[in-house]
Protein backbone atom coordinates (compact mmCIF):
# COMPACT_ATOMS: atom_id res chain seq x y z
CA UNK A 1 0.00 0.00 0.00
CA UNK A 2 0.98 3.58 -0.92
CA UNK A 3 2.33 5.59 1.95
CA UNK A 4 1.68 8.85 3.00
CA UNK A 5 3.35 11.88 2.02
CA UNK A 6 1.81 14.89 1.17
CA UNK A 7 -1.68 15.55 2.80
CA UNK A 8 -3.56 15.28 -0.96
CA UNK A 9 -2.20 11.99 -1.35
CA UNK A 10 -4.65 9.40 -1.05
CA UNK A 11 -4.64 6.54 1.31
CA UNK A 12 -6.53 3.81 0.91
CA UNK A 13 -8.12 1.39 3.66
CA UNK A 14 -9.13 -2.77 3.86
CA UNK A 15 -12.79 -3.38 2.62
CA UNK A 16 -14.74 -4.54 5.51
CA UNK A 17 -18.75 -5.19 4.75
CA UNK A 18 -20.94 -1.94 5.70
CA UNK A 19 -24.05 -2.52 6.94
CA UNK A 20 -26.70 -1.74 3.94
CA UNK A 21 -29.24 -3.04 1.70
CA UNK A 22 -27.36 -2.77 -1.60
CA UNK A 23 -22.89 -2.95 -2.38
CA UNK A 24 -21.41 -1.75 -5.24
CA UNK A 25 -18.33 -3.14 -5.81
CA UNK A 26 -16.05 -2.01 -8.42
CA UNK A 27 -12.35 -3.42 -9.30
CA UNK A 28 -9.69 -3.99 -11.29
CA UNK A 29 -7.35 -7.14 -11.93
CA UNK A 30 -5.71 -7.58 -8.30
CA UNK A 31 -8.68 -5.79 -6.56
CA UNK A 32 -10.29 -9.25 -7.15
CA UNK A 33 -8.63 -10.10 -4.29
CA UNK A 34 -9.88 -7.13 -1.77
CA UNK A 35 -13.23 -8.63 -2.44
CA UNK A 36 -12.46 -12.21 -1.79
CA UNK A 37 -10.62 -11.32 1.56
CA UNK A 38 -13.43 -9.04 2.69
CA UNK A 39 -16.03 -12.13 1.59
CA UNK A 40 -14.62 -14.27 4.26
CA UNK A 41 -15.81 -12.03 7.22
CA UNK A 42 -18.66 -11.05 5.30
CA UNK A 43 -22.41 -12.37 6.83
CA UNK A 44 -24.24 -14.87 5.45
CA UNK A 45 -26.01 -13.48 2.52
CA UNK A 46 -24.31 -9.91 1.86
CA UNK A 47 -23.67 -10.77 -1.52
CA UNK A 48 -27.49 -11.51 -2.53
CA UNK A 49 -27.55 -7.35 -2.42
CA UNK A 50 -24.03 -7.50 -4.26
CA UNK A 51 -23.36 -5.89 -7.60
CA UNK A 52 -19.51 -6.51 -8.70
CA UNK A 53 -18.52 -4.99 -11.55
CA UNK A 54 -14.77 -6.05 -12.44
CA UNK A 55 -12.23 -5.13 -15.15
CA UNK A 56 -9.92 -8.65 -15.47
CA UNK A 57 -6.57 -8.02 -16.12
CA UNK A 58 -4.86 -9.76 -19.59
CA UNK A 59 -4.50 -13.34 -17.93
CA UNK A 60 -8.45 -13.17 -16.80
CA UNK A 61 -7.83 -14.01 -13.31
CA UNK A 62 -10.01 -14.70 -10.02
CA UNK A 63 -13.18 -14.48 -12.78
CA UNK A 64 -14.52 -18.09 -11.73
CA UNK A 65 -13.88 -16.70 -7.55
CA UNK A 66 -15.86 -13.57 -8.06
CA UNK A 67 -18.44 -15.98 -9.49
CA UNK A 68 -18.74 -18.25 -6.26
CA UNK A 69 -19.37 -15.80 -4.71
CA UNK A 70 -22.64 -15.44 -5.87
CA UNK A 71 -23.51 -11.62 -6.36
CA UNK A 72 -26.95 -10.64 -7.41
CA UNK A 73 -24.86 -9.56 -10.32
CA UNK A 74 -21.03 -9.47 -11.58
CA UNK A 75 -20.65 -7.60 -14.54
CA UNK A 76 -17.02 -7.60 -16.69
CA UNK A 77 -16.42 -4.55 -18.68
CA UNK A 78 -13.80 -4.61 -20.90
CA UNK A 79 -11.97 -1.02 -19.53
CA UNK A 80 -13.26 1.90 -17.55
CA UNK A 81 -14.23 3.87 -20.21
CA UNK A 82 -16.83 1.38 -21.23
CA UNK A 83 -18.39 0.55 -17.52
CA UNK A 84 -18.96 4.45 -17.13
CA UNK A 85 -22.05 4.93 -18.70
CA UNK A 86 -23.21 2.44 -16.41
CA UNK A 87 -21.94 2.96 -13.70
CA UNK A 88 -23.51 6.63 -13.63
CA UNK A 89 -26.65 4.87 -14.79
CA UNK A 90 -26.59 2.91 -11.49
CA UNK A 91 -25.36 5.89 -9.39
CA UNK A 92 -27.90 8.35 -10.51
CA UNK A 93 -30.88 5.69 -9.59
CA UNK A 94 -29.33 4.36 -6.60
CA UNK A 95 -30.85 5.67 -2.85
CA UNK A 96 -29.36 6.15 0.51
CA UNK A 97 -27.96 2.75 1.93
CA UNK A 98 -26.11 1.68 -1.02
CA UNK A 99 -22.56 1.27 -0.21
CA UNK A 100 -19.68 1.72 -2.18
CA UNK A 101 -16.68 -0.58 -2.33
CA UNK A 102 -13.28 0.54 -4.45
CA UNK A 103 -10.70 -2.06 -4.72
CA UNK A 104 -7.57 -2.10 -7.43
CA UNK A 105 -5.25 0.29 -8.69
CA UNK A 106 -5.41 3.61 -8.04
CA UNK A 107 -6.41 4.89 -11.34
CA UNK A 108 -9.55 2.40 -10.97
CA UNK A 109 -10.17 3.40 -7.79
CA UNK A 110 -9.45 7.51 -8.02
CA UNK A 111 -11.67 7.08 -11.60
CA UNK A 112 -14.88 5.48 -9.96
CA UNK A 113 -14.66 7.89 -6.97
CA UNK A 114 -14.84 10.54 -8.90
CA UNK A 115 -17.89 9.46 -10.52
CA UNK A 116 -19.27 8.45 -7.16
CA UNK A 117 -18.32 12.21 -6.08
CA UNK A 118 -20.69 13.76 -8.49
CA UNK A 119 -23.53 11.81 -7.87
CA UNK A 120 -23.02 12.73 -4.11
CA UNK A 121 -21.34 9.91 -1.97
CA UNK A 122 -19.03 11.81 0.04
CA UNK A 123 -15.26 10.32 -0.34
CA UNK A 124 -14.79 9.11 3.13
CA UNK A 125 -18.47 7.29 3.09
CA UNK A 126 -16.44 4.85 0.43
CA UNK A 127 -14.95 1.59 1.35
CA UNK A 128 -11.15 1.34 -0.57
CA UNK A 129 -8.64 -1.14 -1.12
CA UNK A 130 -4.97 -0.38 -2.97
CA UNK A 131 -4.05 -3.74 -4.86
CA UNK A 132 -1.51 -4.82 -7.79
CA UNK A 133 0.09 -2.21 -9.27
CA UNK A 134 1.33 1.39 -8.55
CA UNK A 135 0.96 2.69 -12.02
CA UNK A 136 -0.48 6.02 -11.48
CA UNK A 137 -2.73 8.85 -13.66
CA UNK A 138 -0.97 11.71 -14.19
CA UNK A 139 -1.99 14.99 -15.30
CA UNK A 140 0.78 17.19 -17.12
CA UNK A 141 0.17 21.00 -15.37
CA UNK A 142 1.62 22.37 -18.66
CA UNK A 143 -0.49 21.27 -21.10
CA UNK A 144 -3.51 19.63 -18.80
CA UNK A 145 -3.42 16.40 -20.91
CA UNK A 146 -3.74 13.04 -18.96
CA UNK A 147 -1.32 10.14 -19.40
CA UNK A 148 -2.29 6.75 -17.85
CA UNK A 149 -0.81 4.11 -15.92
CA UNK A 150 2.59 6.27 -15.56
CA UNK A 151 5.36 4.11 -13.58
CA UNK A 152 8.29 5.51 -14.27
CA UNK A 153 10.18 8.80 -12.48
CA UNK A 154 10.28 11.07 -14.35
CA UNK A 155 7.95 10.30 -16.93
CA UNK A 156 6.73 11.27 -20.43
CA UNK A 157 3.68 13.41 -21.04
CA UNK A 158 2.12 11.55 -23.81
CA UNK A 159 0.18 14.67 -25.13
CA UNK A 160 3.09 17.96 -24.92
CA UNK A 161 6.21 15.23 -24.74
CA UNK A 162 7.53 17.21 -21.61
CA UNK A 163 9.69 15.53 -19.07
CA UNK A 164 8.06 15.55 -15.80
CA UNK A 165 8.09 15.16 -12.18
CA UNK A 166 5.71 12.68 -10.75
CA UNK A 167 4.27 14.63 -7.52
CA UNK A 168 2.33 13.16 -4.63
CA UNK A 169 0.27 16.04 -5.29
CA UNK A 170 -3.25 14.55 -6.19
CA UNK A 171 -6.29 16.29 -7.41
CA UNK A 172 -9.54 14.18 -6.47
CA UNK A 173 -11.32 16.14 -8.83
CA UNK A 174 -9.50 15.00 -12.19
CA UNK A 175 -8.48 11.64 -10.06
CA UNK A 176 -5.32 12.57 -11.10
CA UNK A 177 -1.65 13.09 -9.98
CA UNK A 178 0.40 16.07 -10.82
CA UNK A 179 3.59 16.16 -13.15
CA UNK A 180 5.67 18.79 -13.40
CA UNK A 181 8.53 19.87 -15.89
CA UNK A 182 11.63 18.74 -14.19
CA UNK A 183 14.35 19.86 -16.74
CA UNK A 184 12.38 23.47 -17.37
CA UNK A 185 15.73 25.85 -16.78
CA UNK A 186 17.57 23.14 -19.52
CA UNK A 187 15.94 21.24 -21.37
CA UNK A 188 19.17 19.32 -22.04
CA UNK A 189 19.33 18.06 -18.78
CA UNK A 190 17.80 14.51 -18.84
CA UNK A 191 17.85 12.96 -15.47
CA UNK A 192 17.72 8.91 -15.37
CA UNK A 193 14.39 7.83 -15.52
CA UNK A 194 13.52 4.81 -12.99
CA UNK A 195 10.91 2.36 -12.56
CA UNK A 196 9.02 3.83 -9.46
CA UNK A 197 5.56 2.95 -9.73
CA UNK A 198 5.61 -0.77 -10.73
CA UNK B 1 -15.42 31.58 28.82
CA UNK B 2 -16.99 29.83 25.76
CA UNK B 3 -14.74 29.45 23.81
CA UNK B 4 -13.34 31.26 20.50
CA UNK B 5 -16.47 33.49 21.16
CA UNK B 6 -16.91 36.90 23.03
CA UNK B 7 -20.01 37.76 24.41
CA UNK B 8 -23.01 40.40 23.03
CA UNK B 9 -24.57 42.87 24.56
CA UNK B 10 -28.36 42.53 23.95
CA UNK B 11 -31.26 43.98 25.09
CA UNK B 12 -35.26 42.06 24.80
CA UNK B 13 -37.09 43.45 22.19
CA UNK B 14 -39.84 41.46 22.48
CA UNK B 15 -41.25 38.13 24.25
CA UNK B 16 -44.48 36.50 22.51
CA UNK B 17 -46.55 33.60 23.53
CA UNK B 18 -46.28 30.94 20.85
CA UNK B 19 -48.87 28.17 22.77
CA UNK B 20 -49.20 26.50 26.36
CA UNK B 21 -45.07 25.61 26.17
CA UNK B 22 -43.36 27.64 24.51
CA UNK B 23 -42.48 31.48 24.37
CA UNK B 24 -40.20 33.25 21.16
CA UNK B 25 -37.91 35.71 22.82
CA UNK B 26 -35.99 38.66 20.31
CA UNK B 27 -32.94 40.24 20.83
CA UNK B 28 -31.61 43.47 19.60
CA UNK B 29 -27.65 45.16 19.97
CA UNK B 30 -27.74 47.20 22.38
CA UNK B 31 -25.53 49.79 20.27
CA UNK B 32 -27.90 49.18 17.12
CA UNK B 33 -25.47 47.68 15.11
CA UNK B 34 -26.24 44.30 13.00
CA UNK B 35 -25.82 41.12 15.34
CA UNK B 36 -23.03 38.82 14.02
CA UNK B 37 -23.97 36.76 10.72
CA UNK B 38 -24.55 32.45 11.81
CA UNK B 39 -25.33 29.72 9.70
CA UNK B 40 -28.72 27.41 10.43
CA UNK B 41 -27.84 25.44 13.23
CA UNK B 42 -26.27 27.90 15.12
CA UNK B 43 -27.12 28.20 19.00
CA UNK B 44 -26.06 30.87 21.24
CA UNK B 45 -25.60 30.79 24.91
CA UNK B 46 -28.28 33.14 27.17
CA UNK B 47 -26.43 34.49 30.43
CA UNK B 48 -29.44 34.55 32.98
CA UNK B 49 -28.65 36.40 36.31
CA UNK B 50 -31.04 34.61 38.55
CA UNK B 51 -30.71 36.53 41.59
CA UNK B 52 -27.05 35.78 43.17
CA UNK B 53 -26.68 32.81 40.83
CA UNK B 54 -25.89 32.77 36.85
CA UNK B 55 -27.66 30.59 34.63
CA UNK B 56 -25.89 29.71 31.22
CA UNK B 57 -28.46 27.94 28.91
CA UNK B 58 -27.92 27.06 25.30
CA UNK B 59 -30.49 27.94 22.51
CA UNK B 60 -31.02 27.70 18.55
CA UNK B 61 -31.43 30.40 17.00
CA UNK B 62 -34.70 30.45 15.06
CA UNK B 63 -34.72 32.95 13.08
CA UNK B 64 -33.39 33.27 9.24
CA UNK B 65 -29.80 33.95 8.94
CA UNK B 66 -30.47 36.50 6.38
CA UNK B 67 -31.67 38.92 8.50
CA UNK B 68 -29.29 39.54 11.42
CA UNK B 69 -31.13 43.02 12.99
CA UNK B 70 -32.32 40.48 15.51
CA UNK B 71 -31.65 37.16 17.06
CA UNK B 72 -34.83 35.05 17.85
CA UNK B 73 -34.87 31.52 20.04
CA UNK B 74 -37.61 30.01 21.38
CA UNK B 75 -37.54 28.40 25.02
CA UNK B 76 -40.10 25.76 26.23
CA UNK B 77 -40.97 25.75 29.60
CA UNK B 78 -39.93 22.54 31.52
CA UNK B 79 -41.58 22.81 35.16
CA UNK B 80 -39.35 20.24 36.78
CA UNK B 81 -35.99 21.79 35.23
CA UNK B 82 -33.36 23.18 36.92
CA UNK B 83 -35.32 26.49 36.31
CA UNK B 84 -33.72 28.34 33.37
CA UNK B 85 -36.54 27.98 31.17
CA UNK B 86 -38.65 29.00 33.96
CA UNK B 87 -36.70 32.17 34.61
CA UNK B 88 -36.71 32.76 30.92
CA UNK B 89 -40.63 32.54 30.98
CA UNK B 90 -41.38 34.16 34.74
CA UNK B 91 -38.74 37.29 34.67
CA UNK B 92 -37.42 37.62 31.09
CA UNK B 93 -39.44 40.86 29.11
CA UNK B 94 -39.21 43.36 26.76
CA UNK B 95 -36.53 45.92 27.96
CA UNK B 96 -34.31 43.39 29.64
CA UNK B 97 -30.65 44.26 29.20
CA UNK B 98 -29.03 40.71 28.55
CA UNK B 99 -26.13 38.98 27.58
CA UNK B 100 -25.66 36.12 24.77
CA UNK B 101 -22.69 34.51 23.56
CA UNK B 102 -21.53 34.66 19.57
CA UNK B 103 -23.29 32.28 17.83
CA UNK B 104 -21.76 28.70 17.33
CA UNK B 105 -22.52 25.81 15.39
CA UNK B 106 -22.21 22.42 16.26
CA UNK B 107 -24.77 21.12 14.23
CA UNK B 108 -24.20 22.62 10.13
CA UNK B 109 -25.17 22.34 6.80
CA UNK B 110 -23.68 19.91 4.75
CA UNK B 111 -23.81 22.11 1.91
CA UNK B 112 -22.17 19.71 -0.18
CA UNK B 113 -25.67 17.11 -0.15
CA UNK B 114 -27.84 16.54 -2.79
CA UNK B 115 -30.77 17.01 -0.46
CA UNK B 116 -31.17 17.60 3.51
CA UNK B 117 -33.91 15.39 5.04
CA UNK B 118 -34.83 16.94 8.09
CA UNK B 119 -36.41 15.35 11.75
CA UNK B 120 -37.51 17.47 14.38
CA UNK B 121 -39.57 16.17 17.58
CA UNK B 122 -41.32 18.81 19.62
CA UNK B 123 -39.00 21.71 20.82
CA UNK B 124 -36.20 20.07 18.44
CA UNK B 125 -37.98 21.98 15.51
CA UNK B 126 -36.23 25.64 16.33
CA UNK B 127 -32.78 24.65 14.60
CA UNK B 128 -34.56 23.62 11.39
CA UNK B 129 -36.28 27.38 11.57
CA UNK B 130 -33.12 28.82 10.54
CA UNK B 131 -31.92 26.48 8.32
CA UNK B 132 -34.92 25.56 6.06
CA UNK B 133 -34.67 29.82 5.75
CA UNK B 134 -31.49 29.60 4.79
CA UNK B 135 -31.76 26.30 2.45
CA UNK B 136 -35.07 28.44 0.71
CA UNK B 137 -33.18 31.44 0.21
CA UNK B 138 -30.33 29.43 -1.57
CA UNK B 139 -32.55 27.27 -3.45
CA UNK B 140 -31.86 24.15 -1.60
CA UNK B 141 -33.45 20.65 -1.61
CA UNK B 142 -35.07 19.72 1.75
CA UNK B 143 -37.81 17.57 3.39
CA UNK B 144 -39.02 18.63 6.64
CA UNK B 145 -40.49 15.79 8.90
CA UNK B 146 -42.15 17.34 11.78
CA UNK B 147 -43.53 14.97 14.71
CA UNK B 148 -45.12 16.68 17.74
CA UNK B 149 -47.61 15.89 20.63
CA UNK B 150 -50.77 17.77 19.77
CA UNK B 151 -51.88 20.04 16.68
CA UNK B 152 -51.94 22.82 19.59
CA UNK B 153 -48.05 22.29 20.67
CA UNK B 154 -47.00 21.67 16.85
CA UNK B 155 -45.03 24.82 17.81
CA UNK B 156 -44.63 26.48 14.15
CA UNK B 157 -46.11 23.89 12.14
CA UNK B 158 -48.44 26.53 10.58
CA UNK B 159 -45.76 28.61 9.79
CA UNK B 160 -43.83 26.00 8.13
CA UNK B 161 -46.24 24.79 6.07
CA UNK B 162 -47.07 28.18 4.84
CA UNK B 163 -43.97 28.72 3.93
CA UNK B 164 -42.89 25.57 2.74
CA UNK B 165 -46.12 23.38 1.81
CA UNK B 166 -45.55 19.95 1.15
CA UNK B 167 -41.98 20.25 1.96
CA UNK B 168 -42.81 20.24 5.50
CA UNK B 169 -44.91 17.08 6.64
CA UNK B 170 -45.97 16.85 10.01
CA UNK B 171 -47.26 14.02 12.41
CA UNK B 172 -49.57 14.30 15.58
CA UNK B 173 -48.53 12.00 18.56
CA UNK B 174 -52.77 11.87 19.57
CA UNK B 175 -53.61 10.96 16.12
CA UNK B 176 -51.30 7.86 15.91
CA UNK B 177 -49.65 9.27 13.21
CA UNK B 178 -45.98 8.04 13.26
CA UNK B 179 -42.84 8.18 10.79
CA UNK B 180 -42.63 5.36 8.67
CA UNK B 181 -39.39 5.57 8.93
CA UNK B 182 -37.34 2.98 7.05
CA UNK B 183 -39.19 3.66 3.99
CA UNK B 184 -38.79 7.51 4.22
CA UNK B 185 -34.92 6.24 4.94
CA UNK B 186 -34.92 3.87 1.57
CA UNK B 187 -35.91 5.65 -0.83
CA UNK B 188 -33.77 9.43 -0.14
CA UNK B 189 -31.85 9.63 -3.35
CA UNK B 190 -28.04 9.20 -2.96
CA UNK B 191 -26.33 12.32 -1.93
CA UNK B 192 -29.07 13.04 1.06
CA UNK B 193 -28.12 13.92 4.19
CA UNK B 194 -30.09 13.17 7.15
CA UNK B 195 -30.85 16.10 10.37
CA UNK B 196 -32.45 14.90 13.47
CA UNK B 197 -33.23 17.36 16.44
CA UNK B 198 -35.27 16.41 19.14
CA UNK B 199 -35.70 14.18 22.24
CA UNK B 200 -32.62 11.75 22.74
CA UNK B 201 -34.98 8.49 22.35
CA UNK B 202 -36.05 9.99 18.53
CA UNK B 203 -32.31 10.73 17.79
CA UNK B 204 -31.06 7.16 18.81
CA UNK B 205 -33.78 5.43 16.86
CA UNK B 206 -32.99 7.80 13.97
CA UNK B 207 -29.52 7.13 14.19
CA UNK B 208 -29.29 3.44 14.70
CA UNK B 209 -32.27 2.81 11.64
CA UNK B 210 -30.04 4.87 9.72
CA UNK B 211 -26.88 3.48 10.45
CA UNK B 212 -28.78 -0.21 9.94
CA UNK B 213 -29.96 0.88 6.27
CA UNK B 214 -26.83 2.17 5.41
CA UNK B 215 -26.51 5.54 5.70
CA UNK B 216 -23.04 6.81 6.77
CA UNK B 217 -22.53 7.93 9.62
CA UNK B 218 -20.99 11.16 7.49
CA UNK B 219 -24.51 11.78 6.35
CA UNK B 220 -26.31 11.47 9.52
CA UNK B 221 -26.36 14.82 11.79
CA UNK B 222 -28.03 15.43 14.78
CA UNK B 223 -28.44 18.08 17.87
CA UNK B 224 -29.54 16.84 21.75
CA UNK B 225 -29.67 19.85 24.29
CA UNK B 226 -29.52 17.59 27.16
CA UNK B 227 -29.82 19.41 30.65
CA UNK B 228 -26.72 18.26 33.41
CA UNK B 229 -28.66 15.36 35.31
CA UNK B 230 -28.78 16.13 38.91
CA UNK B 231 -27.12 13.81 41.72
CA UNK B 232 -25.73 13.63 44.98
CA UNK B 233 -23.30 16.03 45.68
CA UNK B 234 -19.61 15.89 45.17
CA UNK B 235 -16.22 17.49 46.12
CA UNK B 236 -13.27 17.94 43.47
CA UNK B 237 -10.21 19.21 43.68
CA UNK B 238 -8.73 21.51 41.44
CA UNK B 239 -4.94 21.19 40.62
CA UNK B 240 -4.38 23.77 38.39
CA UNK B 241 -5.66 26.79 40.33
CA UNK B 242 -5.57 25.04 43.78
CA UNK B 243 -8.95 25.23 45.01
CA UNK B 244 -11.76 22.74 46.30
CA UNK B 245 -15.09 22.82 45.57
CA UNK B 246 -18.53 21.31 46.41
CA UNK B 247 -20.78 20.43 43.45
CA UNK B 248 -24.34 20.95 44.53
CA UNK B 249 -27.23 18.06 43.47
CA UNK B 250 -28.62 20.65 41.27
CA UNK B 251 -25.78 22.10 39.76
CA UNK B 252 -23.32 20.64 36.89
CA UNK B 253 -19.78 20.77 37.66
CA UNK B 254 -19.13 23.04 35.14
CA UNK B 255 -20.95 25.07 36.56
CA UNK B 256 -19.41 25.00 39.92
CA UNK B 257 -16.16 25.47 38.74
CA UNK B 258 -17.37 28.86 37.07
CA UNK B 259 -18.93 29.42 40.72
CA UNK B 260 -15.51 29.36 41.95
CA UNK B 261 -13.87 31.50 39.59
CA UNK B 262 -12.46 29.28 37.49
CA UNK B 263 -13.29 29.87 33.85
CA UNK B 264 -13.07 26.86 31.55
CA UNK B 265 -14.10 26.69 27.90
CA UNK B 266 -17.32 25.49 26.67
CA UNK B 267 -19.31 25.52 23.98
CA UNK B 268 -22.49 23.31 23.87
CA UNK B 269 -22.93 23.00 27.92
CA UNK B 270 -24.63 19.15 26.39
CA UNK B 271 -21.93 16.98 26.61
CA UNK B 272 -21.19 16.83 22.82
CA UNK B 273 -19.17 19.82 21.21
CA UNK B 274 -15.43 18.29 23.50
CA UNK B 275 -14.73 21.96 24.58
CA UNK B 276 -14.56 21.25 28.22
CA UNK B 277 -13.20 18.26 28.18
CA UNK B 278 -10.59 18.01 31.68
CA UNK B 279 -7.93 15.32 32.47
CA UNK B 280 -8.63 13.69 35.39
CA UNK B 281 -5.37 13.19 37.72
CA UNK B 282 -7.05 10.72 40.68
CA UNK B 283 -10.38 9.47 41.65
CA UNK B 284 -11.40 7.22 44.43
CA UNK B 285 -15.22 6.29 42.94
CA UNK B 286 -17.12 6.22 40.38
CA UNK B 287 -18.02 8.43 37.39
CA UNK B 288 -21.75 8.85 35.82
CA UNK B 289 -20.60 9.70 32.42
CA UNK B 290 -23.71 11.57 31.16
CA UNK B 291 -21.71 12.62 27.69
CA UNK B 292 -21.53 11.52 23.79
CA UNK B 293 -18.18 12.68 23.19
CA UNK B 294 -15.79 10.79 25.09
CA UNK B 295 -15.26 7.09 23.50
CA UNK B 296 -16.36 3.96 25.54
CA UNK B 297 -12.28 3.36 26.48
CA UNK B 298 -12.23 7.30 27.24
CA UNK B 299 -15.40 6.81 29.79
CA UNK B 300 -13.66 3.53 31.07
CA UNK B 301 -10.24 4.37 31.86
CA UNK B 302 -11.13 7.18 34.57
CA UNK B 303 -9.00 9.84 33.00
CA UNK B 304 -11.43 12.23 31.48
CA UNK B 305 -14.36 14.02 32.21
CA UNK B 306 -16.71 16.32 30.42
CA UNK B 307 -17.69 18.68 33.56
CA UNK B 308 -20.84 20.18 31.71
CA UNK B 309 -23.13 16.98 32.31
CA UNK B 310 -20.84 14.13 34.12
CA UNK B 311 -20.88 13.97 37.73
CA UNK B 312 -18.49 11.81 40.22
CA UNK B 313 -19.97 9.38 43.04
CA UNK B 314 -16.63 8.66 45.95
CA UNK B 315 -14.34 9.27 47.85
CA UNK B 316 -12.03 12.36 46.09
CA UNK B 317 -11.36 13.37 42.49
CA UNK B 318 -8.78 15.85 41.79
CA UNK B 319 -8.95 17.05 38.27
CA UNK B 320 -6.65 19.59 36.17
CA UNK B 321 -8.31 22.48 36.54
Amino acid sequence: MAAKTIISRPVYGTLSPQPGKHHLFVADAEGALAILDMAGKAPAGFFDGAEIVFIPGSDGKHIAALEALKPAQLHMPPSFASLLPRLKQTLTNAHMGLRLYLCGTEGLIGQAMQVALEAGIDHTSMQTEHRGSLARRMQCVHCKGITENVTTQPALCAHCGLLLLVRDHYSRRLAAFQGVCINAEDRTEIPPMEEAFP
Amino acid sequence: MSTGTTKLDVVVSDVVPVNDLVTRFHFRRRDGELLPTFSGGAHVVVEMRDGDRTRLNPYSLMGSPLDTREYTISVRRDDVGRGGSLFMHRSVKPGLEMVISYPVNLFSLDLRAKKHLMLAGGIGITPFMAQTAQLAGSGGNFELHYTCRTASLGTYADVLQQRYDRRVKLYHDDRDERIDLDRLLSTQPLGTNLYVCGPAGMINWVRDRAAALGWPSETVHFEHFAAPQPGAPFDVALAVSGKTIRVGSQQSLLEAIEAAGVDPPYLCRGGVCGQCETNVISHDGKFIHNDHWLSEEDHRSGCKIMPCVSRFEGKSLVLER
